[in-house]
């Protein structure tokens, strides 16, 4: 039963997806990705969760998991925002 | 406390959709990825409550992985961006992949659907992370940018694809024992990787990313069913619906299917269209292109790789700015697959101060372009070849293009002769309105704003 749940889940994440990023100017593509990029780092709560494991090969995977997602989460929303900033318009305020 | 985490966890998923939905917006796109980065510090926090973990090495892969992306992601410089996105899709993706891994060890018997779960996220996480680094190496020009081909690659490639699939159907069927076979499919997947992408040349990048950015998140949705976790399903599919869209945009602008993209190796064989080109090349001086922008009232850039190359982004709008003083309309006309990665020209051109209102897409400037006076073309050459619209022979026939030779006067900034990235000639070079500025496009374009300021002072 929780795998048809999760399923559901997973099949709504799909359509909602889809028309979340339906259309997007083409100037925030390159945001866009990096931002989304920086979401897929989620995997980091299934490596925090994973150093629960005994042995010393399971611990060096499950941390080496958590350093990559990290470096995923932090680089991908700073160089996001970093992007961002820079996007201005023309009127002066 | 378990009732806690998966509340924080439906918050984190409403947090990463409101954050990618104002993503979507110039307007609301910066607080858009700060609303989604608050989803994902939540989601980590209610993770740490759970109990029983290993703390002390937490605390080590937080601050190890925190570092090296805090500093990759303050020291790139904007025309490194690609690069720069590649890796971080590769680092998710590998994450992913050791989520799988690292699950099995801990229960080698997994049911059936975790075992399928398992065997996803492996395969999909690992060709995310060799197929990014890849990436990484062509972009950084660390590798070769051109297609690598090699005899059989094509059935290599099936069969890698094929054992990866055969073995991951035993491993499901029976788990227990099956160690070694995930082991070989992890193995398989990482050479996959690398055989997916090296046969794609660099002007195919902007694709390759897309998609790479779409398996990194389809690696942390598989990663999700590995745990039976909400949030990751949901993240990992937003993530990998909109890389999909992403790729699908490229792929029109470009006028190819993926299918051809993927196992082509455009480029590698020169198919050169049939018809003659015709007319002589015609160079102009920075001070005669000087004398015909002076004298301009409309003005449209096109900028492609080159202005990259060239880091020209600075110079193009201090010349433009020269331009809007003596009174012409400047824009800046945006190929959506200039450059190595979607929407690399309007980074750039942010990075420089160019307002996005003078950015704009193929599709609003070419109606009106004959009412351009002068089309100035900055580093671009295939997205501005006029063989798309005329030669049927062409490889790049039927691709959307700006249509530049239909301006009065068309500059074109180019080092030398060589043809683009697809080695397909450009007749645009040899049209009577066209005149080439050849020399380093930074340099060329300070030259024309000298002329500007001189014309100035004098005044």
């Amino acid at each position: 039963m929780t795998m048809l749940l999760l399923l559901f889940i997973f099949v709504m994440a799909i359509f909602l997806g889809l028309e979340l990023i339906g259309k997007v100017p083409s100037q925030l593509h390159t945001p866009l990705m990096s931002g989304s990029n920086a979401i897929s780092g989620i995997s980091i709560v299934g490596a925090l969760a994973a150093t629960e494991i005994h042995g010393t090969f399971g611990t060096v995977l499950a941390v080496a998991a958590v350093a990559f997602a990290t470096i995923n989460v932090v680089g991908g929303y700073l160089v996001t925002d970093r992007m961002l900033a820079m996007f201005k318009t023309g009127k002066k305020d | 406390m378990t009732t806690v985490i998966n509340l924080a966890y439906i918050v984190a998923s409403i947090l990463f959709i409101y954050g990618l939905k104002m993503l979507g917006r110039v307007e609301t796109a910066r607080r858009g990825n700060m609303v989604s980065a608050v989803g994902m510090l939540l989601a980590i926090i209610a993770t740490l409550l759970l109990g029983g973990l290993d703390y002390v090495w937490i605390i080590v892969g937080l601050v190890v992985g925190g570092a090296i992306g805090w500093w990759a992601a303050a020291a790139v410089k904007m025309t490194q961006m690609p690069e720069m996105v590649a890796l971080f899709n590769g680092s998710g993706g590998l994450a992913s992949m050791l989520v799988g891994w690292v699950e099995y060890i801990r229960n080698p018997h997994p049911d059936v659907i975790t075992s399928i779960a398992i065997f996803f996220a492996v395969l999909v996480g690992a060709v995310a992370f060799t197929g990014s680094v890849i990436a990484w190496g062509k972009l950084s020009e660390v590798m070769p940018g051109k297609p690598m081909l090699f005899k059989g690659q094509q059935p290599v490639n099936a069969l890698i694809v094929g054992g990866a699939v055969v073995l991951g159907i035993i491993f499901v069927i029976t788990p227990p024992t099956t160690y070694p076979l995930l082991l070989a499919v992890i193995g398989l997947s990482l050479i996959l990787g690398v055989l997916a992408v090296i046969p794609i040349g660099g002007a195919d990048m902007p694709i390759v990313i897309s998609l790479m950015n779409s398996y990194s998140g389809v690696a942390g949705m598989a990663a999700g069913f590995v745990i039976q976790n909400n949030v990751l399903i949901v993240a990992g599919t937003l993530v990998g619906a909109s890389g999909l869209i992403l790729t699908q945009v490229m792929c029109k602008a470009m006028n190819r299917s993926l299918a051809n993209v993927l196992f082509s190796g455009f480029g590698a064989v020169t198919t050169a269209g049939t018809m003659k080109v015709e007319g002589e090349v015609k160079p102009i001086t920075a001070e005669d292109a000087y004398y015909i922008l002076e004298a301009a009232s409309s003005v449209i850039f096109v900028p492609g790789y080159g202005m990259a190359v060239a880091q020209a982004q600075h110079a193009v709008k201090e010349l433009a700015d020269l331009l809007e003083e003596n009174g012409a309309e400047v824009r800046y006309a945006i190929h959506p697959v200039a450059g190595r990665m979607p929407g690399h020209m309007n980074v750039l051109l942010a990075e420089a101060n160019v307002p996005y209102e003078q950015l704009v897409e193929p599709d609003d400037v070419n109606p009106t372009m004959e009412m351009v006076d002068v089309a100035v073309v900055i580093g671009a050459n295939d997205v501005v070849n006029p063989a798309a619209r005329e030669d049927e022979t062409s490889p790049l026939y039927g691709m959307p293009i700006i249509n530049v030779d239909q301006a009065r006067t068309t500059f074109v900034l180019k080092r030398s002769m060589n043809p683009g990235f697809s080695g397909v000639d450009n007749p645009l070079f040899f049209k009577p309105n066209t005149r080439m500025l050849f020399g380093d496009a930074k340099t060329s374009i300070s030259t024309l704003a000298s002329e500007f300021k001189e014309a100035a002072a004098a005044a």
